[in-house]
């Protein structure tokens, strides 16, 4: 609120450190800076936002051949694979049982911790929230260069272990000890686990550093008159994200220094005492190299792993929320309905998130009282998500709505939040989930929530700020084919599992065919196999036009969209300092079809 | 192109409720239940199944309408409105009781298969006198018996991978146990789950209502070897199941294994 003097162009949050270094005081609107400087070891958001953006896709690229590969494995088991065989000389050609396991593991790690939070987060977050808020820069420019930076040795690590001996981790994403902690129990547990649990704790030292920087930012450095009841919803989704991870991340930390520990120094936090694992007898375990302490308790880590990696799954869809607010209600010319309500229910999503971890583990031998008060905190989260979803429906009613491409993909992430949400509640339920848990049917609700749902709103960002990147505009006619098809793939690839997860079929598995009560599923899973290629394939639309529109786009004026918040009151792309003017807010982000004025939006800026 | 884009959105709770609809018809279904509260549970997914599916409808077509509607070209400005605190209190409100509805509907039947204190206690078996241990080891399902003494960690136990035999139409209690890392004992006809958690014994009730063969799972990541680690639930008549231990006792020790080893 005091920060007016934040607009000039000195900007007092950059300068010390820069002079240290130098002799002479830069001006940021001035200067050019080197390639190194600008690209690399760059302190501005926007860079640091597009160096997120483009790693999380790179990465997002091999999560998702990863993908392929586990889709071939489920639909053919065993066969070679057409074009990699030389991959796999020792099994003729096909995927072998310990390689699948690595392969849905580190599926499962790279989406999560690689693409989704960085791009949810660390693109978006850093590239929006200073612009969003009329403010020069992060409050902490130095910090967050190093939140990027952190990422690097995350990159080297998690791509280390596939190159190490008995290849990268083998335990799930979710780790579980013993499996993970005893070098005996999976090839992936050699050196691999090593890797993996370097890897996420260097991503959440970074996720920490964002966060620090995101609330301090929000909180400190908004333009005078932008109080927080006139933030876009996204700056509030960012905000409340941030705060989940402040709070959740020490622990997730400490857990995986916990099982480093297990593994290399001989303690025993998870492991109990007398295992016989891979006919290694308990001598070995008392005098060999291998959780030598022992005395541990496996269900340890599990709820150290899920307090914070059941926030986390926020982390990956409300900021999603955030994002498809904004998008719905430019294109769609009205106001949010229920603004305060949609600031409200993300508060509760992230506060009852920190309630709810025990529901990942209602079969794991925790105490079934425990299973049952989760299970209705579990039930109520699916409130907030709700009244979520009816104020969305009320922001299109009654609109003028555009449908453009991010207006469709934000369209989609209703539709398919929708189910995914609805399907939690199955999981909720802890009866049914006796059944369902660890089935098909959980792969579908979190595939439809974080694909279907998160990566679709990531793509309407894309589509709707990428003007704001680059001063230009995304293939109007190629989006809209990149939309289409994967919106159709998406569902035919997913939908289905819902029903083979009712059937029972095991997630997990490299080969369920091997039970005489999966047999008959394998038709339905060539036709998913076949879907998702098809969705992957599909994918090359986006590329080209991503790449192209970056270079050859049509070039755009400051607010393409005639949107109302203030990132579009500065050039498109920003300079370094982002704002030519000084800015002072009158109004909320969304002020569409007012009847104040002739046209259909006043901005934030304006004073009527 | 609206006109494409709202069908696409409309075919999601055509297609979705149909293939839901069509299920069971193309084997996508629950398999058969055999055990006491299967019945129960399934019961619950139903209940849930239609009151989300509802819920799913209203909201789909509300949205392909509202897409459909909305972005024709329509003259002038959209309803300018920031909402309405009558429809936010009314759509807080019916999915609050709804949702608690659902949650305390599930209570009874979860005390009812997982609390101890609701385990079986008049029957032959009970947690103290459990049927059997059922240990999980990379990759395979061994079972203990206890043997004509009734109790476990004895000389006369018996042991037998693979094959789990139990009695029909008889409440049944056995320990789950692991030797090694994280297992879970799943029998989708049984709809009973349960992790084996190394260091703890787990007792396990079920009671199976129909003779036959089922498939025993492995439900939780246990290592390379995870997918092939079956097992074979055998529910006998008490008549058979009194012969097959015979016909096990007598192998186990025809097996070298002379009682007092």
């Amino acid at each position: 609120m005091s920060q007016a003097t934040t607009h000039a162009p000195h900007n007092p949050h950059l300068e010390p450190g820069e002079g240290e270094a130098g002799t002479v005081r830069e001006h940021h609107d001035h200067h050019e800076l080197g390639f190194l400087r600008k690209w690399i070891f760059s302190v501005d958001h926007k860079v640091i936002g597009l160096q997120f953006l483009f790693s999380g896709l790179v990465f997002l690229a091999l999560g998702g051949m990863m993908a392929m590969a586990i889709r071939y494995q489920l639909a053919w088991p065993w066969r070679p694979m057409p074009g990699l065989a030389w991959m796999f000389p020792a099994t003729g050609g096909a995927i072998s049982p310990e390689f699948y396991t690595m392969l849905f593991t580190m599926h499962g790690t790279i989406m999560i911790f690689f693409v989704m939070i960085p791009l949810l987060t660390g693109a978006f977050g850093n590239f929006l929230i200073p612009l969003m808020i009329g403010a020069p820069d992060m409050a902490f420019p130095k910090l967050n260069m190093f939140g990027y930076w952190t990422m690097i040795p995350a990159f080297f690590f998690i791509l280390l272990g596939f190159f190490v001996e008995g290849g990268h981790a083998a335990g799930g994403w979710t780790s579980y000890p013993p499996l993970s902690t005893i070098e005996a129990a999976a090839p992936g547990s050699l050196t691999g686990q090593t890797c993996w649990l370097m890897g996420l704790t260097w991503v959440g030292v970074s996720s920490m550093m964002g966060a620090v920087n995101y609330v301090t930012t929000i909180v400190k450095m908004r333009a005078p008159g932008l109080t927080m009841m006139r933030l876009p919803l996204t700056i509030w989704s960012l905000m409340i994200t941030s705060l989940l991870q402040l709070f959740a991340l020490p622990v997730l930390t400490a857990a995986s220094i916990m099982q480093l520990l297990d593994r290399t120094m001989n303690t025993g936090f998870f492991t109990p005492t007398n295992l016989v694992v891979n006919n290694i007898t308990p001598d070995s375990f008392l005098y060999g190299s291998e959780g030598a302490a022992a005395g541990g308790q496996p269900l340890l880590w599990q709820h150290l792993f899920w307090f914070y990696s059941h926030p986390a799954v926020y982390i990956l869809v409300l900021p999603a929320m955030g994002f498809t607010s904004d998008i719905l209600a430019v294109h769609a010319r009205k106001p949010i309905f229920g603004y305060k309500p949609m600031v409200y229910s993300m508060s509760a999503i992230a506060g009852l998130g920190f309630i709810v971890w025990g529901h990942h583990m209602f079969t794991s031998g925790m105490n079934p009282a425990l299973g049952m008060t989760f299970m209705v905190s579990t039930v109520m989260i699916a409130l907030p998500s709700a009244i979520k979803v009816f104020n969305w429906l009320g922001t299109l009613w009654g609109g003028r709505i555009h449908l453009r491409t991010p207006m469709l993909f934000a369209c989609a992430f209703v539709s398919m939040f929708i189910i995914g949400g609805l399907s939690g509640i199955w999981m909720a339920a802890t009866p049914v989930d006796i059944y369902i848990h660890d089935t098909y049917i959980v792969v579908a609700h979190f595939h439809y929530v974080v694909f279907a749902g998160s990566l679709f709103a990531i793509f309407a960002a894309i589509y709707h700020w990428f003007p704001k990147m680059f001063g230009r505009l995304m293939n109007e006619t190629v989006g809209k084919i990149h939309f289409v098809g994967s919106f159709v793939f998406t569902n035919m690839t997913f939908y289905m599992m819902h029903q083979l997860g009712v059937a029972g079929l095991m997630r997990r598995t490299a080969d369920p065919y091997a039970y005489d009560v999966y047999q008959h599923l394998q038709p339905i899973n060539e036709f998913i196999t076949i879907s998702a290629f098809c969705m992957f394939a599909w994918q090359i639309f986006f590329v080209v036009n991503f790449f192209h529109s970056m270079f050859w786009g049509k070039r755009v004026g400051r607010n393409p969209w005639n949107a109302a918040s203030l990132e579009w009151d500065a050039p498109s792309p920003p300079g370094h300092g982002n704002f030519d003017k000084q800015l002072e807010v009158y109004r909320g982000a969304y002020e569409f079809s007012s009847p104040e004025v002739a046209e259909d939006f006043i901005p934030q800026t304006r004073k009527v | 192109m609206r006109y494409l884009f709202a069908l696409m959105l409309l075919l999601v709770p055509i297609l979705g409720v149909w293939t839901f609809v069509e299920a069971d018809r193309w084997q996508l279904w629950f398999p058969q239940n055999v055990s006491s509260f299967g019945g129960e549970i399934d019961g619950l997914f139903n209940l849930i199944m239609y009151m989300v599916a509802f819920t799913f409808i209203v909201t789909e077509v509300a949205l392909a309408w509202f897409v459909f509607k909305y972005s024709a070209n329509r003259p002038g400005k959209g309803v300018f409105t920031h909402g309405s605190h009558k429809l936010e209190m009314i759509w807080t409100a019916i999915p609050a009781v709804a949702l608690l509805f659902i949650a305390f509907a599930q209570m009874e039947t979860w005390a009812k298969v997982k609390f101890e204190s609701n385990f079986p206690k008049d029957g032959k078996y009970t947690k103290e006198k459990p049927i059997a241990e059922l240990w999980a080891s990379q990759f395979d399902w061994r079972v203990r018996y206890p043997g004509d003494d009734g109790t476990l960690g004895t000389v006369d136990d018996l042991e037998r991978s693979y094959e789990f035999v139990v009695p029909v139409n008889t409440d049944v209690v056995f320990h789950l146990r692991s030797r090694d890392v994280i297992h879970s004992f799943f029998v989708p006809e049984f709809r009973l789950k349960q992790d084996a958690l190394p260091g703890h014994t787990i007792p396990v009730w079920f009671r199976a209502e129909k003779e036959g063969i089922y498939d025993l799972v492995c439900a939780e990541l246990c290592g390379w070897g995870h997918y092939k680690m079956s097992g074979r639930m055998t529910v006998l008549s008490q008549a058979d199941y009194d012969k097959r231990m015979a016909d096990i006792k007598a192998e186990w020790f025809s097996n070298g294994k002379e009682q007092g080893q």
